[in-house]
């Protein structure tokens, strides 16, 4: 088996258009949830979210290019190249035909099923766009990937809700380390903030109207976000032999299914995922230092997923930190792995652990150290990365400092 | 139908039960209604009388709208249509 690094990273999301700026809003545990700003918000009684702002998709992509990326594309694009660019890799030959790319993605391209059916189900009209399907399919931003890098290797979009990107990362993770192929591209993306993608939401009532506050006694809900975390992922004798610069090293990943319900989580799906990415990556419990939380922020995930961690860790659970950085830039749903990868990496790179903001009172159902409010510094030797989404759909990563 | 005949009806359906099954003192609980048969249920009365209800399924204690017993929800539902009129 090959030993797999990350070589690259990019991202897009509420909290800064690039990996810098975005670890530099989690140190400083800013926020980027706010009010939402599109047509029709008016109509919807939740109306905060981390929302991408500033972000001009004209002058970044031509003519042609706009009328075939849909937001999420446009995301994922964003996130790819600042990944690549930083790993300096270039795709020609035998690179290029065994290099892919495989994202997460949940809802694809709703901004463009959004504005579409508006068009003709509103408006009554009777000709929409001839690039519809391939703007709104959930593996465009795989696609475009693929051709604007030259990956000619396996290439896919996984769906699964809240997990994609974790599924995603694991299945690249796999064909590294198989030696199937000795790069991948991978991570995830989601753009659902727009009236049909909220107001879909809005339906199941655990939105919060006012903050995602994880862990906290008070919390009310989750916020959704949007954007993009995209990786390098390169064999480990590949990247020392071009002197590339590693991030860290991904070691291992579990995936488990709760067979139970739809939307509520389970203690035991959750606990046999976390547990099965520590001994496929062969640490023990009490090497691990961080974890970042899947911490959505609803009354049901923060206590199932605290009492999953006691039950793997038993004392060490006491001892580990563990945040949910979408208190900051919210639940980014099929990306939202991607982007909290960020936070693992910060951990074990930089020394820093991200905090879960918006933490007010204890609650006894999550009485782990969430990492209230103020980043810390610490030294990470292993951390992980939960996810678990609807259906029941579980992925952990696990990853180690170089 | 009155207020409360119509709400034994939307809940009745959800719980797949005999209207009569049904009494004022039943808990959502009792009649074997979950989580989601329960934001589905304040969905379908939402519907059918054209209310608002404040359910927030993180918060149900919470919130103003009682659920307790199917009284409880038919008492609430009384209120808000009075208050909208």
């Amino acid at each position: 088996m090959k030993r797999v690094v990350i070589t690259g990273a990019g991202t897009i999301n509420a909290l800064g258009h690039s990996v810098p700026a975005t670890l530099e809003a989690m140190r400083e545990g800013r926020c980027g949830i706010g009010d939402l700003e599109f047509r029709d918000v008016e109509r919807l009684a939740i109306r905060i979210g981390g929302q991408v702002r500033g972000f001009e998709a004209e002058g970044r992509f031509n003519r042609q290019q706009m009328s075939l990326y849909d937001r999420f594309t446009q995301f994922t694009l964003t996130a790819a190249k600042e990944a690549i660019e930083q790993s300096g890799l270039e795709f020609h030959g035998e690179l290029s035909a065994k290099a892919g790319v495989v994202l997460g993605n949940s809802g694809g391209g709703m901004q463009t099923l959004d504005e579409n059916y508006r068009s003709v189900y509103e408006d009554g009209k009777n000709r929409v766009h001839p690039f519809v399907v391939p703007k709104l399919m959930n593996n465009a931003a795989a696609g475009h990937v693929s051709m604007q890098f030259n990956l000619k290797g396996p290439s896919f979009t996984v769906s699964t809700a809240c997990a994609s990107s974790n599924h995603a990362m694991a299945q690249a993770f796999q064909m590294v380390r198989s030696g199937m192929s000795p790069v991948m591209i991978t991570g995830g993306s989601e753009s659902m903030l727009c009236f049909g993608g909220v107001k879909a939401w809005e339906g199941l009532r655990v939105m919060s109207k006012d903050a995602c506050r994880p862990f906290s006694a008070n919390r009310n809900g989750m916020v959704q976000g949007e954007g993009a975390g995209v990786f390098v992922f390169e064999e480990y004798d590949h990247a020392k032999a071009r002197g590339a610069e590693i991030l860290c090293e991904v070691i291992g990943f579990a995936m488990s299914s709760d067979a139970a319900d739809i939307v509520m989580p389970s203690k035991q799906g959750a606990a046999r995922a976390i547990a099965g990415a520590l001994q496929d990556a062969r640490v023990n419990a009490s090497e691990v230092g961080y974890i970042n939380a899947h911490g959505t922020g609803t009354a049901a995930n923060d206590k199932t997923e605290c009492a999953a961690v006691a039950d793997v860790f038993g004392p060490h659970a006491d001892s580990l930190m563990i945040s949910s950085t979408k208190s900051m830039h919210g639940h980014l749903i099929g990306g939202t792995g991607a982007v909290e990868l960020l936070a693992c990496i910060m951990a074990l790179r930089d020394g820093v652990i991200a905090p879960t903001i918006g933490y007010e009172e204890p609650d006894p159902e999550c009485a782990l150290d969430v990492v209230p409010n103020e980043a810390r510094e610490a030294r990470v030797e292993v951390a992980l990365s939960n996810a678990f989404a609807f259906g029941g759909l579980n992925a952990v990563l696990a990853l180690r400092r170089v | 139908m009155s207020t409360q005949d119509k709400v034994i009806a939307i809940i009745a359906e959800q719980a797949v039960l005999e209207p009569s099954d049904v009494t004022l003192d039943s808990t959502l609980e009792d009649l074997g209604i979950d989580s989601l048969g329960l934001v589905e249920s304040i969905f379908a009365i939402e519907e059918e009388f054209d209310i608002s209800i404040p359910f927030n399924a993180n918060e149900p204690g919470k919130s103003d709208f009682d659920i307790s017993t199917v009284a409880a929800i038919v008492a609430g539902i009384d209120k808000l249509i009075l208050e909208k009129a």
